[in-house]
């Protein structure tokens, strides 16, 4: 982000906090934090291979794929 | 001959089993209706050879004597959050140009499934974030409506699903997907006259459908009314292994099952939704939907929702908590946009790719996201919120002792103009102020239009049900819909 950018979000960003800083006076004692909206269970499935061989799929939407990898800057120098 | 383009999703597929008119004509009344509404900016891409090719399917199957499907011959319009094989998906953003899925969510094979083809991918807000449709990169989309005043006002379409809002509005489709994490399917239908409504988290799979908040995005069906939701949502639903929070549960036949007979049953009016200051017209349309649901046979109870005031606050930390997460992927290494400067290395492709493709409410919102999830901040904010919405989960249990559905407004005003609120993220948060308690708790919610304001801008009402009662949340739609007997539409501008 460029500077002007962070200047204009510096007073937006602590509007959004201060707003949010609200929620401190609600009294939680004893409630446990939602993990799961409507009780669900998670299932298990069947140890079965279900997808696979798909490389040029799975590379079709690259920017950059060579040799049938994902092309990256070089990273070690 | 009737306008094709006037009829819905019901009359569609009746048409075309009978015979009044093939699939193909109707698709192509719809690919010309879209091709001249320019002006609007609903559509991102046209795909008029799908929705021809599906049309083109159900007429050879009825030639052949086979039965037709529960959407046959019915062209939608399709949310750009939805991945479909071949079309470029971008959540309205420049971090995903180029990206064509070769996969198709579930939610839209199901429509295809069922006999619908598409028109094209919708315009929306950047990655479902904004609640006007001023987000997307790829320019604001303009409500077909305006106000009486004689003036030529560019309106908000409301948000995330403005696109979708607007074109079905306009009668550039039938009927089109929405996605609803915070109010995005039940806003959008208020500010534009429409139907829309988001079905209990888990009833539409979230697969292939790009994320924002996990724990609270669902699809759902935007259209013209009542029954065409039912159907669509029918057409949308059912379990799917591949989505983990998917639920395991039969689709009820809820366009057979639609009755506006309400008696027996009890209708809430929460207290705390009657906000100080409460826009007078807002106010009166809810207690002329009071009125409607007590003439349909339901009685009505006063019932208290305690911590619905919190509910805004919790929300503008999970959701963009989780939004900070989905988002991480983004990184121009696997599909979408990469920026990748002279000399540059990874960290820098990374900095630049984000930089260049994410809008400015994506960033605000990825990184509030990350701040509540810092280390040091975790608890007095991630944590804390959490625990605020289990809460609000728990104000509607107790509710649903007394009453059997909510009724509220949907949004606290009538569409605003495009700009007028842009300006000021918390004024533009507080649109969803009736909408984000019942995605936080999950529950089935619907927005039906109520009647139009002062300056003949639609209401919308809205209904809230219990987990897996979407049956209950139509049925009170359904009642408010015949007797607030709304035909207003936008006259044709564009």
């Amino acid at each position: 982000m460029t500077d002007a950018e962070i200047e204009a979000m510096v007073p937006e960003f602590n509007g959004i906090l201060g707003w949010v800083e609200q929620l401190a006076e609600v009294d939680v004692t004893g409630v446990e934090p939602m993990t799961a909206v409507i009780p669900n269970t998670l299932r298990l499935r069947d140890d079965v291979v279900t997808d696979g061989n798909i490389r040029d799929k799975v590379l079709a939407n690259a920017p950059a794929a060579e040799h049938g990898f994902f092309g990256v800057p070089k990273v070690i120098e | 001959m009737t306008d094709l383009t006037d009829l819905g999703i019901a009359d569609i597929r009746n048409g075309v089993r009978a015979g009044t008119f093939s699939a193909r004509d109707v698709a192509s009344a719809f690919n010309a209706r879209v091709a001249e509404a320019k002006a609007l900016n609903a559509f991102l891409i046209d795909t008029p050879d799908h929705a021809l090719a599906a049309a083109d399917a159900i007429d050879t199957k009825r030639a052949a004597g086979e039965d037709l499907p529960i959407m046959a011959g019915v062209p939608i319009g399709m949310k750009d959050l939805f991945c479909t094989v071949g079309v470029e998906a971008r959540s309205a953003s420049e971090i995903l140009n180029g990206f064509k899925p070769t996969y198709e969510s579930t939610v839209s094979q199901k429509l295809w499934d069922a006999g619908a083809g598409m028109l094209g991918k919708l315009n929306m807000d950047q990655f479902a974030m904004g609640s006007s449709n001023e987000t997307s990169a790829f320019g604001n989309v303009i409500s077909p409506w305006r106000r009486n005043d004689g003036g030529s006002a560019a309106l908000a379409p409301g948000g995330s699903s403005g696109g979708s809002a607007a074109a079905v509005s306009a009668r550039l489709c039938p009927a089109a997907t929405g996605t609803d994490t915070g109010g995005s399917i039940r806003q959008p239908a208020a500010f534009t006259g429409i139907s829309g409504i988001k079905p209990t988290y888990g009833r539409c799979s979230r697969w292939g459908v790009i994320a924002f908040a996990s724990s609270l995005d669902q699809a759902g069906p935007m259209a013209r009314d009542v029954r065409d939701c039912a159907i669509m949502l029918e057409a949308m639903s059912g379990f799917d292994p591949k989505d983990s929070t998917s639920l395991d549960l039969p689709v009820p036949q809820w366009e057979a099952g639609l009755s506006s007979n309400l008696k027996g049953k009890r209708v809430g009016i929460p207290k705390e939704y009657r906000l100080d200051g409460m826009d007078a017209e807002v106010a009166a349309v809810w207690d002329q939907g009071i009125a409607w649901l007590r003439d349909a046979g339901a009685e009505i109870v006063d019932v208290s929702l305690p911590h619905t005031r919190h509910a805004l606050p919790a929300y503008y930390i999970i959701a963009p908590a989780e939004a900070s997460s989905n988002l991480a992927r983004y990184d121009g290494v696997r599909y979408g946009q990469r920026n990748l400067p002279d000399g540059a290395g990874l960290q820098d492709m990374y900095a630049a790719t984000r930089a260049a493709g994410f809008g400015g409410e994506v960033k605000r919102r990825i990184l509030i996201g990350t701040y509540v999830l810092s280390a040091g901040f975790y608890d007095a904010y991630y944590t804390q919120a959490q625990k605020v919405r289990t809460l609000i989960a728990r104000d509607f249990e107790a509710v649903w002792e007394k009453c059997d559905v909510l009724l509220a407004p949907t949004a606290p005003s009538a569409a605003f103009a495009l700009g007028q609120e842009s300006d000021d993220p918390i004024a533009m948060y507080l649109n969803d102020v009736f909408a984000v308690p019942a995605s936080l708790a999950g529950l089935p919610a619907m927005s039906v239009p109520g009647g139009l304001d002062s300056q003949g801008l639609p209401l919308g009402l809205q209904i809230i049900g219990k987990p897996m009662d979407e049956q209950g949340v139509l049925n009170a739609g359904l009642a408010i819909e015949e007797r607030a007997g709304f035909t207003a539409r936008p006259q044709q501008w564009w």
